[in-house]
């Protein structure tokens, strides 16, 4: 039986990975599979404790992670399309129509 | 009272309030004779009113009538409503003011004719009629205070009338803010009122302080409301040390002047008074303070008349110092001889003010009189009442002046010698000035300037800079009021023979207080008015000396007594003296502290500071905005890097 540590552990590192990819990549696309990286650092964690506990809460909680996640590529990939076509980069730094 | 006498007397202030609606809102596009219309009608309609009013209430005026008409303030057990007391006294007062009130009305008329402003002098006018009916006929001192008020209102209303004029807006100002000042002892003395005896109902009021005993042992709580009151009255009745406002409201057309600031609201002091006489008899230090006040005023005014050359400021000094008679007679406790000199001087100096109207009016709005003169042969009519007038203010017999006035020495003369002694002084200076007056106006040649073209009627002012040629006398409806007045000055002393009037009143003022003696013998009486007859006779030949047989004694004389000349001549630097102790620390303080210090320094500086400091905090915090999206993120991981940090710090310190 693999302690519960080196499970969160992992989750631990793969949500820095996730962290560190979003903060120092440009790319949208590279960012994006950041947040995805995050967001399954999470659901480790979830299942992880789930385990332990002998809980469902936390598998049930990773379907719904999962569900927004499918969701969230749908729409951010059709935004990312879409900034390319009208912007054609996927540099964050020039994608910067906010600034004040 | 007759419980079955209905009155209606919330319409005798009423209908001046609607003529005043009327030419307020609509008088602009109305033509002149519709304004006058509308002025005469319903001031007319109040005077005929009061007059059936008093009629019919004459049978039953032992008692007083009380009319309630709705109620106003119901606070606990403190009420005050809109409600209306009929005594002798408030009849008088009511009689007084819409008679007199009516006659200068119709005057108005004529001396007002080619003033662009018409209509706002009628809707001012007739405001001040509400106001001043609803000071004299209210049944507690609130309602009283709200008249009070207003006729303070209209006063500033038509001192400023020409109010392009700088002086006249200053005077106006300068009466309203000295009349502010006695108002606050005025209000300071209800409100004591209200929290010893719970009320502010004249009848209520009086009832619970009857019982109480003259404060013989020192001042006490009634003292200190008399007193209080009596600064209320200063302010209003233009009283030593308030009474700085009355000659520069002159600025007012003349018309005002004789309503306004002589015949009936200077005189709401000496009503309030007296009025409130339940409270003074029993507080004899107020009524002491009430008598010198009274007694020095009439003094020191008269003084400073005798020196002024404009002819308006003349009068103005002599209101302050009949005034000042009115309260000498209150103070010696004789109230019902001070409503009688205060009817009496409604006649003779709303005359005297008319008929120097019309002199003005004759030469050309000019108020000099070093440059009048002479007149008597281009404007009798106008000369001969304004004699009567004169006549009758001097004291000479049998004339209205001469009756009150001799009352008011004698009861003064029985509280106090010396009263009587200042009173007789004054009496002979007053008869000394006014006579001064009449022969500088209308004696020796006309030395005023000649216009040949009989130009049309400036439109700046109401007796602005006509085309003159020869002095004129003035039209009819002008006259009239002044021969009506002139009938009133000749004969109405006579009601106060056999002390009538006094008997009259003494449903009001009662015959409780002690100090009524009558121990004084008929002798002293007679051998006092001798003298007050006396003197009234020497102003005359003195001025007729000075001013008509020998004109250049008056100079050498001045020259001789210089440093006295200069100081009546500036009215004693009055003026002078309030403007560098009250009103330059005050202007200083409120420009170098409240200004400069407080609003500028305090309160403008901290609001700009705090804007001016959002605006830096913003300079630099906008810098975070930039768009880029990786510095957004790198902001959201340090913040999330902080919370997490916290939360295990707590952790590891629990």
């Amino acid at each position: 039986m693999v302690p519960l540590s080196y499970y969160l552990m992992l989750s631990g590192i793969l949500f820095a990975c996730g962290v560190t990819g979003f903060l120092i990549k440009r790319n949208i696309i590279t960012i994006f599979m950041s947040i995805e990286l995050m967001l399954n650092g999470v659901n480790l964690s979830f299942v992880a404790f789930a385990a332990h506990w002998h809980a469902l809460a936390g598998q049930v909680f990773v379907f719904f992670v999962m569900v927004v996640a499918a969701a969230e590529a749908a729409v951010g990939l059709a935004i990312i399309i879409a900034v390319y076509r009208t912007r054609e980069t996927l540099n964050v730094d020039q994608v910067n129509l906010l600034k004040l | 009272m007759n419980p079955n006498l209905n009155l209606s007397l919330w319409l005798i202030p009423v209908l001046p309030l609607a003529g005043a609606a009327i030419n307020g809102f609509l008088g602009k596009k109305s033509s002149r004779t519709a304004v006058s219309a509308v002025g005469l009608v319903f001031c007319g309609a109040a005077f005929a009113w009061a007059l059936t009013a008093a009629i019919r209430f004459w049978p039953s005026s032992d008692a007083p009538y009380e009319e309630y008409l709705a109620h106003w303030i119901r606070s606990g057990t403190f009420t005050a409503d809109f409600a209306f007391y009929l005594d002798r006294l408030s009849m008088v007062m009511m009689l007084v003011v819409t008679g007199v009130g009516f006659l200068i009305h119709i005057y108005s008329v004529g001396y007002m004719w080619d003033d662009p402003s018409y209509y706002r002098f009628f809707t001012y006018l007739n405001l001040f009629m509400f106001f001043m009916l609803t000071l004299v006929l209210a049944n507690n001192y609130l309602l009283m205070f709200i008249g009070w008020e207003g006729v303070g209102l209209a006063s500033y209303l038509l001192i400023g009338f020409w109010f392009t004029k700088d002086s006249a807006a200053s005077a106006g100002k300068k009466a309203f803010i000295v009349n502010r000042i006695g108002d606050f002892g005025f209000l300071i003395g209800l409100f004591l009122l209200i929290q010893h005896f719970g009320s502010l109902n004249f009848a209520q009021l009086f009832d619970k302080i009857r019982p109480l005993g003259v404060e013989t042992g020192g001042a006490g709580l009634l003292t200190a409301i008399g007193i209080l009151l009596m600064v209320g009255a200063c302010g209003k009745s233009a009283q030593i040390p308030l009474y700085v406002w009355l000659p520069d409201a002159m600025e007012g057309p003349t018309p005002v002047s004789a309503l306004i600031h002589a015949a009936t609201m200077v005189t709401a002091g000496v009503y309030m008074v007296s009025r409130s006489h339940v409270i003074f008899e029993r507080a004899p230090i107020a009524l002491t303070v009430v008598a010198i006040i009274g007694t020095l005023t009439a003094l020191f005014a008269a003084t400073i008349g005798i020196a002024q050359t404009d002819i308006k400021k003349v009068l103005a000094y002599s209101t302050v110092s009949q005034l000042g008679y009115m309260f000498m007679a209150c103070g010696a406790g004789a109230f019902s001889a001070g409503i009688f000199h205060l009817m009496t001087h409604a006649f003779f100096k709303g005359l005297l003010f008319l008929g120097a109207g019309s002199v003005i009016h004759a030469v050309g709005g000019e108020q000099d009189m070093r440059k009048m003169g002479g007149l008597k042969t281009y404007i009798p009519t106008t000369f001969a009442t304004m004699l009567i007038a004169t006549l009758a203010i001097a004291g000479i017999p049998p004339l209205a002046g001469f009756w009150s006035k001799d009352e008011i020495l004698w009861k003064a003369y029985q509280a106090n010698p010396v009263y009587w002694v200042i009173g007789a002084i004054t009496a002979f200076i007053t008869s000394f000035y006014m006579f001064r007056l009449l022969f500088m106006t209308f004696w020796g040649d006309y030395k005023g300037i000649q216009v040949d073209d009989h130009g049309k009627a400036h439109a700046a002012h109401g007796h602005g800079e006509h085309g003159h040629g020869e002095p004129h006398e003035s039209p009819m409806v002008m006259l009239v009021p002044l021969m009506i007045l002139a009938a009133l000055s000749l004969v109405g002393g006579l009601v106060g023979v056999h002390n009538a009037f006094e008997h009259f009143l003494e449903p009001v003022f009662g015959s409780e207080f002690p100090k009524a003696i009558t121990e004084g013998s008929g002798n002293t009486e007679w051998l006092l008015m001798g003298i007050s007859v006396l003197f009234a006779f020497a102003g005359p030949i003195l001025a007729y000396t000075l001013y008509v047989s020998k004109p250049e004694l008056p100079e050498k004389i001045a020259a001789k007594m210089n440093g006295l000349y200069e100081a009546v001549l500036n009215k004693y630097y009055v003026d002078e003296i309030y403007a560098a102790v009250f009103v330059k620390p005050l202007v200083d303080a409120s420009t170098k502290v409240l200004w400069q210090g407080v609003d500028r320094k305090v309160i403008d500086d901290s609001i700009n500071d705090a804007a001016d400091g959002a605006k830096h905090v913003s300079d630099n915090v906008r810098h975070m905005q930039s768009g880029n999206l990786r510095s957004y993120a790198g902001w959201i991981a340090a913040g999330s890097a902080l919370v997490i940090a916290y939360m295990v710090w707590l952790g590891v310190g629990r």
